[in-house]
Formats: structure tokens, C-alpha cells, sequence
């Protein structure tokens, strides 16, 4: 594996004390951890009307953070604004304490899978090497050994056999593991991963809860954008409570409560009673 | 110059019935063809894979007025100002479109379709206007003259090469060298362009760059096959690779084989087809547009992926193989209830079978040697009867399972049985013995034949 220099936190020269006087800027948690993804006032817009309002936490290192709320809520736009991929109106993002830019390599994106034409002539192989392109550089071609590491990351989450498959011959399921392949290479400490339990079958959602363990023992952030409230205290350790503004974060325990999804969702949450069930059977296993 | 070549180019037709063929002049248009088919192919695989064919035919119509000012102020065709012109414009045709979309929140067809249609009508209201004042035809710009291109040409050492050769050439190789040395960089930002901009590839940037390409292209080729028709050029053969293959670095060399196909076969169908008919010889850059367009109907028939006539053939073989199942099956139950060895007739009536689809799965089974016996006794040979025998396992299983495992009526679970049998296998047939926990009997209480 290459060792990457770790980035020195710079001030930038534009803003050079909004740093230290911003409360949410923090770079570390107290611990000693870096902050992997810090947000502060963070508002995105579209044709002025907001989509996301002055979303702003800290999310902690080392753990599985589940980011939960209703359609339209803005979890996608959040992860999209943090990576820069969308313009926002005010706010600021810090990755690892420095801009995204700077710290671009040490984030990994897995993006809705409905995102990309799955008809596109690559096969699963092509699409885990896309990880790497990064690494590789600017016009130099995929080599064998690049290939090598992305077969090896498809055996990782249990497709190696389909390495050769047109991406449009994998199941749903083994397209989704294929996308977690992809992230999977770049060998990053934050993973931000849009609905990755989407329409999969129930071996896929194993599989991917076994890759966000992994991940976790490794020391690595996931940020994972979830529906199924059901699952939540199961999957995720911190939770992010989105409905346009940050309704709560903090440890399931304490955040995940009936209350604040009532806040979260309205009067819309039917499946409100179960979630306080799937807490207590939580709670009663620890 | 001018004058000379439309003098060289009526000798030419003075003899409407004789095709003339000679390769210095011939020659020079299946290279010229060739080229801007290859140039524009090049591109075009990415125009298809983004979607943005419409794009593609909407900057190569609405490059025409920045040639037309270009030509306008420096009052001469070789002029590197006609592509800072068409570069200019092409860009800003993506712009604009992309404006009005956001803007406007016009769907993208409809915004293309304001943008290129103004920009083209005001490239062809200069055009006409300047007409008279200067040496531009408008049929020229807008169906191209291929057939004149041979006769402009510029002395390199002994050789006279035409003009439009060489500018092909250099945009052929610009292209080549683009798509080759992005290649990664031109998949990635095709497939999941938000990927690529968060790793530092940036998608918009790659979509102006390929825009910008796209518009030399569209300038270097019009004078050859018109701005009408080059877009026939960036789309149909990428299309047609696309049907035939899925792999990328596949579908852009057979996109490449492609272009030089259709433009040989467009010249040649140009010169011959006319007089079959009696007329003379007719436009190559049309005839190469309609060979393009035969290609893609052959691609589109015969691709391994989205063929036509190969999932209708993949769909009779199946039904056939089927069909052949089927009547061993038949004949082994017949054995076991010790029916008489069924005549064909009365085997298609019980299968439902057509007597031509009946006939060849005879054929078939025979030549397999699974079955024997004349057409009014039908019997099994000894392989028949072990086909016969798994066949009947895997259908009596498989109604044992879905009554045990999936809680179905045994009314209903006959249809489902009498698909699944003819895709289960070997292995398939063992798990669902041991899910089923080996039973003797199926639900209708028919004996489960032993595996051999």
C-alpha cells in the first residue's frame, strides 16, 4: 500500500483566523482524533429556494454514522455539498481539519446507484479500477497491478467470480457491492455513502454490514445515508437527524430517540412503534 | 483555382453512364471520407455514452455562423480563424443550452432546439448575404463538396496533397491523441461524472473539452460532407459499435472500422448505384450517410447484446430445447403409467406443438439418440430415459418444495414445476432433495424417480 504524506493543516490565506475563532472548527475531538468531516452553517440553495439550512456538527472519528431523515430531506445534497460536487450558499466543510480539496484522497464516495447507466460498456473490473484512477494520475493507463487490487477488493465483498461481468449482468445487489468495491479501493479514512442499502437483497445488506465493521475496526469514518429506521440502532454507532436542518447528532443511545424522530419526520412516521421496539431489543442485548 | 476544378470536375461527368475510377482522384476521396468518418467517430462514442448525441448534432449545425463571420473577415476558407470561430460558437451552444435548462427550466431537447436553430438560421442569413460578395457556397457549407476536395491541393515536396487531407489528418490525429491519452479520464467522467469530480477529474471540464474537439471536427469536416450530415457521422457508427460489443476500448475501434466502412462503401455506392437506375453518379457524402445508416441496421440485427435476430434466434432454441424436454418427459411418464408408445401426431396434439417444430425437435432427439422407435410408436432409447428420468425428478421436487418450502397449493404449483424443470440441473436438483428432505412421493402422489 503507498503511504500518503499527511496533510499539514494550513490555514488558508483568504480566511487566515476564521479557524480559531469558529467554534465548529475544530480539528480534533478532545481525543486526539482529527474530525473527519466537520460542517459549520452550512446552507445550499436551488433556484433560492434552500434545500439544506445552516446544517453544522462534528461527525467523531472511527465510527459508523448513520445520516437518517425523510425524501426531500437533503441527506444526498448534504454529502454532495460537503465533497463540493454542488455549490452552497454559505458554510464551510472541513475534511481531516483542511478543505475537501486538500484532503480529497482520503474520502471515498459511493453515489446513489441509480446515478449511472449500468448499459455503459465497462465490466465490474473496469468500474472497481475507477478508484484508483486517482492514484494512477492523469493519462497514464491501468496496469496489471492496479487490476490486481481491484479483483482483489471485488473477492473482498464476495463477487470476485463476476470480475468479468458487463455491469448491466450483475443483480442490484452485486451492482450496489460493486459501487462499495470501487470505494473500497481508494483505501480512504472517510467514506460517504449515498443509500447503500437500497433495494438489495438480504445477503447484500449482510455483506455491506460486514464491510462497515471492517471499516470500523480499521480505524476508517463511514458516513452512510440510511431509510430503514428499523436497522439503525443495529447498524450505526452516531446518528444525524436531517430534515432540512440538523434535528439532532449525537450517539444512537442518546439521540435516536422517539422524540426526535417525531421532530424529524413529522406526523408522517407510522413506523414509529417499531423503532422504539427494535431500540429496547437493542438495549436489552448490550 | 476554383474555376479550374469545376472545369476538371465537368470532364468528369461528361461520360454520365461510365464510372471512371481513377485512385488520384477516387483515391483521395476514400481518404478524405475515411478521415473525417474516423475524426468524428472518435468523438462520437462519447457523444453516444453521455447521451448528448443531440448536443453533438446541434453544435456541428450551430458552428455555421462563427465560419461564416470567420469567413467574413479574413475573406478566405484556409483561414485557423474559421475554427476559433466555430470553437467560439460550438462552446457557447453548450453554454447556452445548458443556461437555458437551468434557467429557463426548459427540458434539454427543447432548449438544444432554441439555441441551434437561431444559431444556424443566423449563420445561414450571413452566409446568403455574403454569397455574392464572396467565394462560399451555401450548398457547399451545408451538403459538403467531397468530390471537389481532391482538386485543392497543396505541394508537399513532390507530392500534392489536397488541403482537406491534411487539416483531416491533423484532427484525426488531435482526436486520436485525445481519446487515447484521456481514455480513462473520458470513461470515468462518462460513467459517474460525480465520482470523477470528487477525485479531481472535472466532469464540466471534460465536457467542454470534448465540446470544443467536437467543433473543430464539425469545421474541419463540413467543407467534405456538409454541417448537415456530419453529425451522421459522429453518431451512427459509435451507435452501431455500441450494439456490438461491451467493452469501451472494443466499441471505439469497431466504431473506427465502421467509419472507414461506410465511407468506402459510401463512395463506391455513390458512383454505381445511380446508373443501375440510370442516372449519374449522385453525392458520396449522402451515399457514406446511408451506408453509415445500412451499417447500424446490420449492427442492429445482428449485435450479440441487442441484436434482433439473435434474441429471435436465442428465443427459438430455447422454445426448441424445450420442446425436446418436453416429449422425452412425455414419453417417460407414458412408460411409467405403461401407456402405448404415442404416434407424432398425437404427441403435438398433447404438446401443443406445430408440426414443423415437432419435425426438428425429432430430428434433434434422434440424432442425440434419445429417441427410437417409428412415428407411429415413439419410444425412448436408454440416454432418452435417463433425460426422461432427471426431467421428472426435477419436476416432481420442484412441486414437492413449493408445497413444503413456499406454502403453495398443489393446484397451482404444476405450471411453476413445468417451467422450472428445464433449468435445473444437477446440483440444483440435490439441494432441493435435501431441502425437501428426499421424499418417495410428490404432492399429487406420484413416485419421485431416482437419481442415476
Amino acid at each position: 500500500m503507498v503511504e500518503r504524506p499527511q496533510k499539514e493543516y494550513q490555514p488558508m490565506d483568504s480566511s487566515p483566523s476564521l479557524s480559531s475563532v469558529l467554534p465548529s472548527a475544530a480539528r480534533d475531538d478532545g481525543t486526539g482524533n482529527e474530525v473527519p468531516l466537520s460542517i459549520y452553517d452550512l446552507t445550499v440553495a436551488y433556484h433560492r429556494k434552500p434545500v439544506i439550512w445552516d446544517v453544522g456538527f462534528d461527525l467523531p472519528a472511527g465510527q459508523l454514522i448513520g445520516i437518517v431523515g425523510p425524501n426531500g430531506a437533503g441527506k444526498s445534497t448534504l454529502l454532495k455539498a460537503a465533497m463540493d460536487l454542488i455549490p452552497s450558499a454559505s458554510g464551510r466543510v472541513r475534511v481531516f481539519g483542511d478543505s475537501y480539496r486538500a484532503n480529497r484522497h482520503r474520502v471515498g464516495y459511493v453515489p446513489q446507484r441509480e446515478s449511472v447507466d449500468w448499459q455503459f460498456p465497462v465490466s465490474a473490473l473496469d468500474v472497481v479500477a475507477m478508484g484508483l484512477y486517482d492514484e494512477i494520475g492523469w493519462c497514464r493507463p491501468v496496469r496489471r497491478r492496479h487490476r490486481d487490487r481491484a479483483r482483489l477488493a471485488l473477492q473482498h465483498v464476495g463477487i470476485g467470480e463476476l470480475a468479468d461481468r458487463q455491469i448491466s449482468q450483475l443483480s442490484g445487489g452485486q451492482q450496489q457491492r460493486t459501487f462499495l468495491a470501487r470505494a473500497l479501493v481508494q483505501d480512504a479514512d472517510l467514506y460517504l455513502m449515498d443509500e447503500p442499502f437500497a433495494a438489495v437483497d438480504a445477503a447484500t445488506e449482510r455483506a455491506i454490514v460486514d464491510i462497515l465493521r471492517d471499516l470500523k475496526k480499521r480505524g476508517k469514518t463511514a458516513a452512510v445515508i440510511h431509510h430503514d429506521l428499523q436497522t439503525v440502532p443495529e447498524y450505526f454507532d452516531y446518528v444525524v437527524l436531517l430534515n432540512m436542518r440538523v434535528v439532532a447528532h449525537g450517539p444512537v443511545e442518546t439521540t435516536f430517540t422517539s422524540e426526535n424522530l417525531q421532530k424529524t419526520y413529522g406526523g408522517r412516521l407510522t413506523l414509529l412503534d417499531e423503532v422504539t421496539e427494535a431500540m429496547r431489543r437493542r438495549e436489552s442485548s448490550l | 483555382m476554383m474555376e479550374n476544378s469545376i472545369h476538371l470536375l465537368e470532364q468528369v461527368s461528361l461520360f454520365p453512364s461510365a464510372i471512371r475510377w481513377s485512385w488520384a482522384f477516387n483515391g483521395w476521396i476514400l481518404v478524405i471520407g475515411s478521415l473525417a468518418a474516423v475524426a468524428s467517430a472518435l468523438l462520437g462514442n462519447f457523444l453516444v455514452l453521455r447521451k448528448m448525441s443531440m448536443l453533438g448534432d446541434a453544435i456541428t449545425h450551430a458552428v455555421l455562423p462563427g465560419i461564416a463571420v470567420a469567413f467574413l473577415i479574413s475573406q478566405s476558407r484556409t483561414s485557423p480563424l474559421m475554427f476559433l470561430g466555430a470553437v467560439i460558437v460550438g462552446v457557447l451552444t453548450a453554454l447556452f443550452t445548458e443556461w437555458i435548462r437551468g434557467a429557463g427550466g426548459v427540458d434539454e431537447g427543447a432548449s438544444m432546439g432554441v439555441v441551434f436553430t437561431s444559431l444556424f438560421a443566423l449563420g445561414l442569413v450571413i452566409l446568403v448575404q455574403a454569397a455574392d460578395a464572396v467565394d462560399l457556397d451555401p450548398n457547399c457549407v451545408l451538403y459538403g463538396s467531397i468530390e471537389l476536395t481532391p482538386l485543392d491541393t497543396v505541394a508537399i515536396g513532390d507530392w500534392d496533397v489536397p488541403r482537406a487531407a491534411l487539416m483531416l489528418a491533423g484532427v484525426t490525429l488531435l482526436n486520436a491523441l485525445f481519446v487515447g491519452l484521456f481514455f480513462k479520464e473520458l470513461r470515468l467522467t462518462s460513467f459517474d461524472p460525480a465520482l470523477a469530480t470528487t477525485m479531481g477529474i472535472s466532469a464540466k471540464s471534460m465536457h467542454y473539452v470534448l465540446m470544443v474537439l467536437v467543433s473543430i471536427t464539425a469545421v474541419a469536416c463540413f467543407e467534405s460532407v456538409g454541417s448537415i450530415l456530419v453529425v451522421a457521422m459522429f453518431v451512427v457508427p459509435a451507435a452501431a459499435a455500441y450494439m456490438l460489443t461491451d467493452r469501451l476500448g472494443v466499441m471505439i475501434l469497431i466504431s473506427v472500422i465502421l467509419a472507414v466502412a461506410s465511407a468506402v462503401l459510401g463512395h463506391l455506392m455513390a458512383l454505381t448505384v445511380p446508373t443501375w437506375f440510370g442516372y449519374r453518379s449522385t453525392t458520396t457524402s449522402g451515399m457514406i450517410a446511408v451506408a453509415a445508416g445500412g451499417l447500424f441496421l446490420f449492427a442492429a440485427a445482428l449485435g450479440p447484446r441487442h441484436g434482433v435476430l439473435v434474441k429471435w434466434a436465442r428465443r427459438q432454441i430455447l422454445s426448441l430445447q424445450i420442446l425436446c424436454d418436453d416429449i422425452v418427459a412425455f414419453l417417460f411418464r407414458g412408460e411409467e403409467a405403461e401407456r402405448p408408445h404415442p404416434t407424432t401426431e398425437h404427441l403435438a396434439s398433447e404438446l401443443f406443438a406445430s408440426r414443423w417444430s415437432m419435425k426438428l425437435a425429432q430430428i434433434i432427439l434422434r440424432w442425440g439418440g434419445e429417441l427410437g422407435g417409428g412415428s407411429e410408436a415413439l419410444e425412448l432409447t436408454e440416454a432418452g430415459r435417463e433425460r426422461g428420468r432427471r426431467l421428472v425428478r426435477s419436476h416432481r421436487l420442484w412441486e414437492q418444495y413449493l408445497v413444503d418450502q413456499a406454502g403453495r397449493d398443489t393446484e397451482q404449483i404444476h405450471d411453476k414445476a413445468e417451467r422450472f424443470e428445464h433449468f435445473t440441473d444437477r446440483s440444483l436438483r440435490d439441494e432441493l432433495a435435501r431441502e425437501t428432505d428426499g421424499p418417495e412421493l410428490d404432492p399429487h402422489g406420484s413416485p419421485i424417480p431416482d437419481e442415476n
